[in-house]
């Protein structure tokens, strides 16, 4: 009697260890439902975390740039300019406010119709001199250089100047400026 | 290897048919270009953040027409979908797509819409509704989309088994250089498919004879070369799996299974000799690839099928030392990888930088050796799995910049609180004073204008009298009343010089009425003017006392708020993380085991293989010592072959012995 139920109980014991042994190997695969359930926690918190990105740029705005002194200054190139642009400069009233080094990406960016908001700022009401610097090289070799100004006019509400700069062998005007 | 594949197999697409934010018309709205400038640097959290809050804007506004990004309106709720793809939030993507759709827009914009909810579906390898939507595609398909629609239709035709039709339009689109290949491949996978094997045949060889610079396209020339190989190798007709086998490039992606399998099918024609030069060939590549380690093995079976067994007996034995080696290799990968050392690596400034950074993670300090889990990490689940961790540690990266900005944020206005409210009380004691002033200023010209105005009507001369007139007039008056009070001075000469200096005046009165109305008229307006700057001057003190105010209140219960928040999401975020983590380092190391299983496999092949060798090699040696024995020794004729065969037999005999691998068969 003692013997079978030893007997039994070892059974038993082989049972839950082979169960135990399944579970571990099962443990260790990753199933397609948990990648999948994984994905959607991961695009909930994304949601999550853009929403809250929105919340705190536009309380960065209010707080810090506050629509009767914002000024923010925009550049651009002409769609397919092949120009290498390496660097720019701004200036608004003799303070140099923006200097800025391209990347191929960002330059990319830029030729494929993007605009960088390259300063955003406070300043009075009144007028303000703009000047723009900027180097790079052109696509026949060479450093290419230019700069212009503009009298930025401030008023009441928010200031967007676009700054459109173009290379050597592009047929528009170097630099263009525009009120937005 | 059969050539019946599985349906995944189908689903070859080209990457640059994936869809893209469409570069810019004319930019009429200057938010629009700075989203796109994040977009076009791949930079899609920034994009949509900032695309979220323009749209919003622009919803909120009462009449949205008039402003700008009216003119984009329709691109930006398609670049919603498509940027919210990108950062594969595919659950937002599809509502903004199903809104485009859900409108009553023109039947281009719907068919792209539902093109896009379709593409969207497939992948996520929900194929019933991307059948679905891409059967909500009706009448004219826009031109810039036509080839890309048929493409993803053929494609979702074989996902959900309907070949025949997938196999008309892919016969359609033959032809179209956008997916040239892809066509052909995908063609004759269809037909296979269907059973047609002859024209699946066809196809794949006019795919390998393609003519093409495009590297996309070469890989997948040598990928249908491959497939006939293999075909013709489980058909038995080993000279047409060769020729298959050379055509594939010896750089390509395909090269090592190429050389592997070009040996073999020599082999299978019992061609030894010709199948140590693939072989040998792939002996010498990197060894972690599995193509070359099989090799390894291949190398010194073919020599022991030469008889050349001292020399497989070396090699079997160098191949037990590499497979040694790289089961250590393997371990301490493992071992890095459960140290998390894997995870540190993947999130490492240094791998975003290089964008052959899953080659060089290796180089990284105890990273793990990645050579093994190349074919892992371009598998489509590590790849999803691996871009949302990236994200999420990005992720984390903002919540942690964030959270430390809201102090900021608290600073700064606490330092305009302490500034402002002592200065406050006393520039309001000013300003009240100036307040009444103004207003009083203000209804004097208000007077005044409405006396001007009663002049138009009503004709009064003497309104507009001078003040040395209006003294005159006063005086002639008073001379008056004291002549009544004392007739004995009212001479006739004073009455006529009384009445005609009252003549004098009314006529001067009378007379420059008009001229002094159009003067008073004017200096009104000179008054209005100065009137206007100081209602200017008046408004910007408004304003300015108000931003003073508005600059440090009303922010408390908001960055309080938000900093639950961030702490909250931050919390989760951190879960979240965790176990994405723990999925690919389980990931990774599950293949790194198959791999460690492999070669452990391979080792003990091996080491059969080599006592086998030696044990051959050592009877051939006393086989032709007995023989030479038996000859007079000036007839002894040794060729170069057999004396090297017996130096390595020798060499064999020291290795065995070196690695104390003295097991029998």
């Amino acid at each position: 009697m003692h013997s079978h139920a030893h007997k039994i109980f070892r059974q038993f014991l082989c049972i839950v260890f082979a169960a135990l042994l399944s579970f571990v190997a099962n443990a260790d695969e990753v199933s397609r439902e948990q990648i999948k359930g994984l994905d959607e926690q991961v695009q909930d918190i994304k949601k999550d975390v853009l929403n809250l990105s929105s919340e705190l740029a536009m309380l960065e705005e209010k707080l810090l740039f506050p629509s009767n002194t914002q000024v923010s200054l925009f550049v651009s190139m002409h769609k397919g300019d092949d120009f290498r642009l390496d660097s720019v400069q701004l200036k608004l009233g003799e303070k140099v406010v923006a200097q800025h080094l391209y990347s191929f990406r960002e330059l990319e960016a830029l030729q494929s119709g993007g605009v960088q908001r390259l300063y955003l700022g406070n300043i009075k009401t009144g007028e303000h001199e703009l000047v723009i610097s900027y180097s790079g090289k052109a696509p026949a070799g060479g450093e290419y250089k230019r700069s212009g100004s503009y009298r930025v006019t401030k008023d009441v509400g928010p200031k967007f100047v676009e700054i459109k700069i173009a290379g050597p062998e592009s047929t528009e005007q170097d630099i263009q400026f525009r009120d937005w | 290897m059969s050539l019946r594949f599985s349906i995944a197999a189908l689903l070859l697409l080209p990457l640059f048919a994936h869809g893209t934010v469409r570069p810019h018309q004319e930019m009429r709205d200057i938010f629009y270009g700075e989203i796109l400038y994040h977009a076009y640097q791949h930079d899609y959290f920034e994009a949509i953040s900032h695309l979220d809050i323009e749209l919003g804007q622009y919803y909120a506004l009462d009449e949205p027409d008039l402003d700008s990004l009216h003119w984009h309106r329709g691109q930006a709720e398609f670049a919603v979908g498509d940027l919210e793809l990108y950062y594969r939030m595919h659950q937002r993507a599809g509502r903004a797509i199903e809104a485009v759709l859900g409108k009553n827009v023109a039947e281009s914009e719907r068919n792209e819409a539902a093109f896009r909810l379709a593409r969207l579906y497939y992948r996520k390898q929900d194929y019933v509704n991307a059948l679905h939507a891409i059967e909500l595609i009706k009448g004219e398909v826009p031109e810039k989309i036509r080839s890309d629609e048929a493409f993803m239709r053929a494609q979702i035709y074989v996902s959900v088994g309907k070949f025949n039709d997938a196999i008309t339009i892919l016969k359609e689109l033959k032809g179209d250089e956008t997916y040239r290949g892809y066509i052909e491949y995908n063609l004759a996978m269809a037909y296979l498919q269907t059973a047609q094997t002859e024209l699946a045949v066809a196809m794949l060889d006019e795919l390998g004879k393609l003519d093409s610079d495009e590297e996309a396209v070469l890989a997948l020339k040598d990928k249908g070369n491959l497939k006939l190989a293999n075909y013709y190798v489980d058909a038995g007709n080993a000279e047409q799996a060769a020729k298959y086998f050379s055509r594939i490039r010896l750089d390509g992606p395909f090269s090592n299974k190429a050389l592997l399998g070009a040996g073999w099918v020599a082999v299978a024609q019992q061609r030894y000799d010709r199948a140590l030069v693939p072989w040998s060939l792939l002996h010498e590549r990197e060894q972690t690839n599995i193509s070359v380690q099989e090799a390894m093995m291949a190398v010194p079976f073919a020599y022991s099928k030469l008889n050349v067994h001292g020399k497989a007996a070396i090699m079997y034995g160098k191949a037990m030392d590499v497979f040694a080696s790289e089961i250590d290799s393997l371990d301490a990968s493992i071992k890095s990888i459960r140290e998390g050392k894997f995870l540190t690596a993947l999130v490492s400034k240094q791998a975003e930088q290089d964008e052959n950074w899953v080659v060089n993670l290796r180089k990284l300090p105890d990273s793990p050796e990645t050579r093994y889990i190349m074919e892992l990490m371009a598998a489509h689940d590590f790849q999803e799995s691996l871009k949302n961790y990236k994200d999420l540690a990005d992720l984390r990266q903002h919540l942690t910049l964030w959270l430390d900005g809201l102090a900021v944020y608290e600073d700064i206005i606490e330092l305009r609180r302490q500034y402002y409210e002592p200065l406050l009380p006393q520039v309001e004691k000013k300003f009240k004073k100036l307040d009444s002033r103004i207003r009083l200023r203000i209804e004097q010209r208000d007077r005044l204008n409405e006396r001007i105005q009663s002049l138009l009507v009503l004709r009064r001369p003497v309104y507009l009298a001078t003040a040395n007139e209006r003294a005159d007039i006063d005086r002639l008056a008073k001379i008056k009343v004291a002549l009544e009070a004392n007739p004995s001075l009212a001479t006739e000469e004073t009455l006529y010089r009384m009445e005609r200096l009252s003549g004098v005046l009314d006529w001067r009165i009378e007379s420059e009425f008009d001229d002094r109305l159009t003067t008073a008229y004017k200096n009104l307006k000179d008054l209005d003017g100065v009137i206007d700057d100081l209602n200017k001057q008046y408004r910007a003190f408004v304003r300015t006392r108000q931003a003073a105010t508005q600059s440090y209140e009303g922010y408390t219960i908001p960055i309080q708020q938000l900093r639950t928040r961030l702490r909250d999401t931050q919390v989760k975020l951190k879960g979240i993380m965790a176990r994405q983590g723990r999925v690919l380092e389980q990931m990774a190391i599950n293949e790194l085991d198959k791999r460690r299983k492999r070669l452990e496999e391979y080792q003990i092949k091996a080491r059969f293989a080599l006592a086998e060798s030696y044990d051959r090699a050592t009877k051939e040696q006393e086989k032709k010592l007995l023989e030479q024995s038996a000859i007079t020794p000036e007839t002894t004729v040794t060729t170069k072959a057999e004396t090297a065969d017996t130096e390595a037999s020798a060499t064999a005999a020291t290795t065995t012995a070196n690695a104390g691998e003295g097991a029998t068969p």
